[in-house]
């Protein structure tokens, strides 16, 4: 535990001691307000409710997750510093775990920062609160979820920008999973009807919709957490494995 | 303290370390030597449990690297090759870092930063971000990782790449410092380091060992070694060639040079035949020829180097 605790400790220091934390701060607060306000139409809809900000989220996590991650194991694959870190005396699950817990902290602070926006609902209105919160565990959560799998593909390459881009794609399949489009093409591919509804029950788009309702199905959470630790596994296998 | 028994490393099907055996104890500084891409620093991977073995056993202070990692991690300090560092972090906050890996928290942790700090003079630039810093401050802060801990094993991986000659002659009196108590293994492609700091050598190469010895001992394999090398003033080659031929002991006789009217020879004798020089001084004595040089010589450590790792022939023999 205490191991863990020091790697995430260090990865933590290390967003802030760079500019990284700040930019990707700054960016994420601004086009969470934009499309919120802009593209959402907050005020137009005329709700006490935060389904025009929550909607976006597996949109902009999609983009701004796979920063993050990218660069888990892939900035210390090119500075070397892997093998540093793996004959410490550590095991790699604890290195992983701290690494991973830093990036989700780190996350779950961008998204607090976000509180002045239910804030703001409760200002203007009487908002339901039970959707509000279910909905910030499940965007936690879908953060946590797209960042074991940007860990995943970071642990793979020392190049970012492979890491980034290959994330990115996943990520995508997982939001579009359940969209007609996808659903139509497997359907004409000849899928059956089970294996089109199964690829439809990946999306995170569906697990995520009904937390926003206010709904905490414990199949929401599995899914996310079978996610999670399915990424995590397999982060620890590759690891293991291809290290030179 | 340390036990390498049969080795293997295959990368794919490319054999880069071929059934390396050896053993490090208190008290020895094992010089690790190797054309570059001998295997060097693959077998320091699979020491410091880095690498997956394809084959054989390593064992660190009694606890084999693959079955019992941690255990046998807290030994050793590593300094893997070219130095890497957490270069976002500082001198002092990375060193603090690996203190806390370690184990060393509190009091002890900082005392260990402040003694490492010290010993690899890191004082200056304990504030600055790692990567300000030039390269040979760079290099000895994670020469100060390795040894924050006081472990009884270091690893070092060309442990004085990149210094100037001033930190490289500091680098060395430190390593030779330690191999009084530790157990330390230092790679390196520099033959003079060997002699400096050394108390036995191996030689790598083409992933197998050919060499496992003292400096002396690797010296002594030099065709000069044993050689006497002679200075002659004021006498000419036509004349001293065929009078050196005669001397009782010498079976050939080499002119490297005449200029100025000094003849500078290079006199072999029977191989492990000692006394050569005395001979000769009687000789020259005998003569009143006057010479300005005339010495035994130790052989030549790349010259050994050369032969053993490139030649066909040297490899049959250590077969």
């Amino acid at each position: 535990m205490k191991n863990i605790a020091v790697i995430a400790k260090r990865e933590l220091a290390s967003y802030f001691n760079s500019p990284v934390a700040y930019v990707f701060l700054i960016i994420f607060l601004i086009l969470m307000g934009f499309f919120t306000f802009m593209m959402g139409g907050f005020f137009q809809y005329n709700e006490a409710a935060l389904t025009t900000f929550f909607i976006w989220h597996p949109w902009l996590y999609m983009l701004l997750v796979p920063a993050v991650g990218m660069r888990l194991w892939a900035e210390e694959r090119r500075m070397r510093t892997l093998e540093l870190l793996f004959t410490m005396p550590i095991t790699t699950t604890q290195a992983i775990l701290g690494k991973y817990i830093a990036g989700w902290l780190f996350l779950g602070f961008a998204i607090l920062l976000t509180l002045p926006m239910p804030i703001t609902v409760c200002y203007l209105g009487e908002p339901d609160l039970g959707p509000m919160v279910t909905g910030y565990l499940g965007s936690f959560l879908m953060a946590g979820a797209y960042l074991a799998i940007s860990g995943l593909t970071s642990s793979l390459t020392r190049n970012q920008v492979i890491s980034f881009i290959t994330s990115v794609v996943i990520c995508m399949f997982l939001v579009l999973a359940g969209y007609p489009p996808i659903t139509n093409l497997l359907l004409k591919w000849g899928a059956s009807n089970r294996l089109v509804e199964f690829a439809a029950n990946l999306s995170v788009m569906f697990h995520f919709e009904s937390m926003q309702r206010g709904v905490v199905d414990i199949r929401d959470l599995v899914y996310f957490v079978t996610l999670i630790l399915f990424a995590l596994f397999t982060t620890n296998i590759i690891l293991k494995t291809h290290r030179s | 303290m340390i036990n390498v028994q049969d080795v293997v490393k295959w990368y794919g099907p490319m054999l880069a370390v071929d059934h390396v055996s050896f053993q490090v104890k208190q008290g020895e500084v094992l010089g690790f030597l190797g054309p570059n891409g001998a295997g060097k620093s693959t077998t320091m991977r699979m020491l410091t449990g880095y690498l997956p073995l394809s084959g054989g056993k390593v064992e660190i202070g009694g606890f084999d690297i693959e079955e019992k990692p941690l255990e046998a991690k807290a030994l050793f300090g590593y300094l893997p090759e070219n130095a890497p560092a957490y270069t976002d972090m500082s001198v002092e906050g990375f060193l603090k870092f690996t203190a806390s890996i370690r184990g060393l928290r509190g009091q002890a942790g900082r005392d260990a930063v402040e003694k490492a700090l010290d010993t690899c003079h890191l004082q200056g630039v304990r504030r600055q971000s790692i990567d300000t810093l030039s390269k040979g401050y760079f290099h000895r802060t994670c020469f100060a990782q390795a040894i924050l801990h006081d472990p009884p094993i270091l690893i070092l991986d060309e442990p004085t790449d990149g210094l100037d000659p001033n930190q490289k002659h500091e680098m060395r009196e430190l390593i030779k410092t330690m191999g009084k108590t530790k157990a330390i293994i230092v790679s390196t492609h520099i033959l003079e380091e060997v002699e400096a700091i050394c108390t036995r050598a191996i030689i790598i190469d083409c992933g197998k060992l050919v060499f496992n010895g003292t400096p002396a001992e690797l010296r002594s394999r030099s065709a000069e070694a044993g050689c006497v090398t002679v200075g002659l003033l004021n006498v000419s080659a036509a004349e001293a060639t065929p009078a050196l031929e005669k001397v009782d002991g010498v079976k050939t006789v080499t002119l490297l040079s005449e200029e100025n009217g000094r003849a500078l020879y290079r006199l072999a004798g029977d191989k492990g035949r000692t006394g050569l020089a005395a001979s000769l001084k009687a000789f020259l004595d005998g003569k009143h020829w006057n010479f300005d040089e005339l010495h035994t010589n130790q052989g030549r450590l790349d010259d050994v180097f050369h032969t053993i790792t490139s030649t066909d022939s040297a490899k049959e023999v250590h077969k």
